[in-house]
């Protein structure tokens, strides 16, 4: 049902092996008490599309974690089905099945007594690769998580710091390509600077391999940044809603769902939007130091009441209140509100609104690469993307997302954090 | 003063009768020399570590691993330790005697009584070695397609290892210096300087024997001191304070 992982692909095997599986829960039911007590897992259907991480989250004891072992039969289910590309895991040879599917957990769980290059390869170790072949691949992912080989691979565990443990945790779940990953919290033990961090870099390593990725969290931010997909639990192990984060937020299933993604939730869209093609207000410029013209009429007949003062490159220098604007002679720069805030087409909606409520004048100049003024966000305008589903409803939101993590896939593996 | 003097002077007969006792080269040789009684001394103990050994490792560890009848195995070992090993030896002999009367003396109650005094601290040493690795490792080696026996060989055994040895020096030791009392039934070993020194009113014989065993019980100490050291993964070696030097030394990377 996988590809072979015994046979890694020759030697200019990559981490960029496009491999994925779909997951299927098929009514997957836990219940640890026989007669009728609460079960920890009830009645769970929902299909994750190869290529998609999926995130798991609820409150504590909500069976997400449970759901999650199910996957690898850490725990095995009371009833139903889990299908990994169509093949149920209950058919499986139990320790071939796991070493075909990469875990992470919360502790991390690297070994102390291994090395990092030798916890990297754990797996590979344990598929009979030869010395050579684990090698290269602890090189080659020690690499694409951001830890220099030469300087990582002959560590132990107890001489790295948590970050860096993290990273080398999610190497060793890469390290046979798997065409699926299970993510336990893995970024619950670090602390907030380092989550960010990483969950950016994850981010980034994903939009590049395009695993499927089950990943459980209980904090409903981190579902929302990392999902494709959302699977909201609540407790007794029911499924309250699956559906993209964009669509949880703007259309909770439920009172629960709505309790739980918070009532910040339409700040929490926001900041799943970027300004992209949102349309933008034209906006009345006059470049500074030349004469001043038709500025005042254009102004006054603008129903925003600023004038926007521009350098002859186009660059934004400050506002005119339209009063201020004089009938003639030369514009004084001097006179002018500072422009703030300047935004760009990548700025998400949420830190938009932010620089814009900060601002003197309340809207937001949208400037290109170069500087140069393309439009205004009016404040107008952010309501009406908040209700409307911004950039885009939840598929497009997904893909715009997804477009998103390309560029930063470019840039060269940061430093340990 | 005089008493001071009494008592320094009845140490110095001692030191003289301890030295006149291993100068006398008629104590290096025969079946009563020193050698052949060492060898005996260490065969004997060999012999109860290596049969102990077999059977309180593997039941330790599979304890350990599963969890399974951990009270029960615990609790029969602290058994073994109440009873005095002086008993143990007299009531093993009446039961090889049963099987040949002349096995009923020799080295055979000896060796019965030295396993089940080696059994406890091997035994709970390795299952609680085993059963104190930490579960989340455990399940992350299970969770990454480890067999158990790959759990066990790859990851517990290795950190645990520190623990198990402990276990296995704790029963060296005192199998060393209980074997003594072996002599008393005929059993051989270094014990018998002890009984036939008393028996004889032969101070240096006595005492000649009791610094031989302690220097063996020492070596054993020490052997397996060395050989945790030598065996004991380099990063687990923490106690020693290896992780905080390792650190101070490498200099990590911020954040």
């Amino acid at each position: 049902m996988f590809a072979d992982p015994k046979v890694p692909s020759s030697a200019g095997r990559d981490a960029t092996g496009m491999c994925a599986a779909t997951v299927e829960f098929r009514h997957v039911s836990k219940s640890y008490d026989r007669r009728d007590g609460p079960a920890a897992v009830d009645d769970l259907t929902f299909t994750v599309p190869a290529g998609s991480v999926c995130v798991l989250v609820g409150p504590s004891g909500c069976g997400k974690t449970t759901s999650l072992k199910m996957v690898n039969r850490l725990i095995e289910p009371t009833g139903g089905q889990i299908l990994v590309d169509g093949t149920d895991v209950a058919g499986e040879e139990v320790t071939a099945l796991r070493r075909r599917i990469g875990y992470v957990i919360q502790q991390v769980g690297l070994f102390p007594h291994r090395t990092v290059g030798e916890n990297v390869t754990t797996v590979p170790r344990l598929l009979g690769w030869s010395r050579e072949q684990q090698r290269e691949r602890a090189e080659e992912l020690l690499g694409l998580v951001g830890l220099d080989p030469a300087r990582y691979r002959d560590r132990y565990p107890a001489q790295l710091s948590g970050g860096e443990r993290q990273r080398v945790g999610v190497a060793r779940a890469l390290a046979a390509d798997p065409p699926l990953m299970l993510m336990d919290e893995p970024f619950a033990a670090v602390d907030p600077i380092v989550r960010e961090r990483l969950q950016n870099e994850f981010l980034r390593i994903q939009a590049e391999l395009a695993k499927t990725i089950l990943f459980v969290t209980h904090d409903i931010d981190e579902a929302i940044k990392m999902g494709d997909l959302v699977a909201v639990m609540q407790a007794g192990g029911h499924l309250a809603q699956f559906a993209p984060p964009d669509e949880i937020l703007a259309r909770p299933a439920s009172d629960f769902v709505a309790r739980f993604v918070g009532a910040d939730r339409g700040l929490k869209r926001l900041s799943l939007s970027r300004i992209g093609a949102l349309p933008l207000h034209q906006a009345v410029t006059a470049v500074a130091g030349e004469p001043v013209g038709d500025a005042r009429q254009r102004s006054l007949a603008d129903p925003f009441p600023f004038l926007l003062l521009i350098d002859r490159a186009g660059r934004p220098l400050g506002w005119l209140p339209d009063r201020d604007v004089p009938a003639d002679g030369i514009v004084d720069e001097r006179l002018a509100i500072p422009a703030s805030p300047l935004l760009e087409r990548e700025t998400t909606l949420k830190d938009a609104l932010s620089m814009m409520i900060a601002a003197d004048v309340q809207a937001g100049i949208v400037v290109d690469p170069a500087g140069r003024v393309l439009g205004l966000l009016t404040m107008e305008a952010l309501g009406a993307a908040g209700r409307a589903g911004a950039a885009g409803r939840a598929g497009a939101g997904a893909a715009l997302r997804r477009a998103e993590r390309r560029p930063a896939a470019a840039r060269p593996p940061a430093a340990a954090p | 003063m005089g008493r001071d003097a009494r008592r320094g002077g009845r140490l110095m007969v001692l030191l003289d009768a301890l030295a006149a006792w291993f100068a006398d080269p008629a104590h290096w040789a025969g079946p009563n020399g020193i050698p052949t009684r060492l060898l005996e001394h260490v065969a004997l103990s060999g012999i109860s570590m290596l049969i102990a050994g077999a059977i309180a490792l593997p039941l330790g560890l599979w304890i350990g691993h599963t969890g399974r009848g951990a009270t029960v195995a615990i609790n029969a070992a602290n058994l073994g330790r109440a009873i005095p090993s002086l008993a143990l030896i007299g009531l093993a002999a009446p039961i090889t005697a049963a099987f040949d009367p002349q096995l009923g003396f020799r080295v055979y109650p000896t060796l019965i009584a030295m396993i089940v005094l080696a059994l406890p601290p091997i035994l709970v040493n390795a299952s609680a070695g085993v059963s104190e690795v930490d579960r989340d490792l455990v399940e992350a080696a299970r969770g990454m397609g480890m067999r158990e026996r790959q759990v066990l060989a790859r990851v517990e055994i290795p950190i645990a290892l520190p623990v198990i040895l402990a276990g296995l020096r704790s029963a060296g030791v005192q199998i060393v210096a209980t074997l003594t009392l072996g002599a008393i039934f005929g059993g051989g070993g270094l014990g018998n300087y002890l009984v036939l020194g008393i028996a004889q009113n032969d101070v240096g014989q006595v005492f000649g024997g009791v610094v031989l065993v302690a220097a063996l019980a020492l070596l054993v100490e020490g052997g397996f001191a060395l050989l945790g050291r030598a065996l004991t993964p380099v990063p687990l070696r923490a106690a020693e304070g290896g992780e905080h030097r390792g650190r101070a030394l490498e200099g990590r990377a911020a954040g």
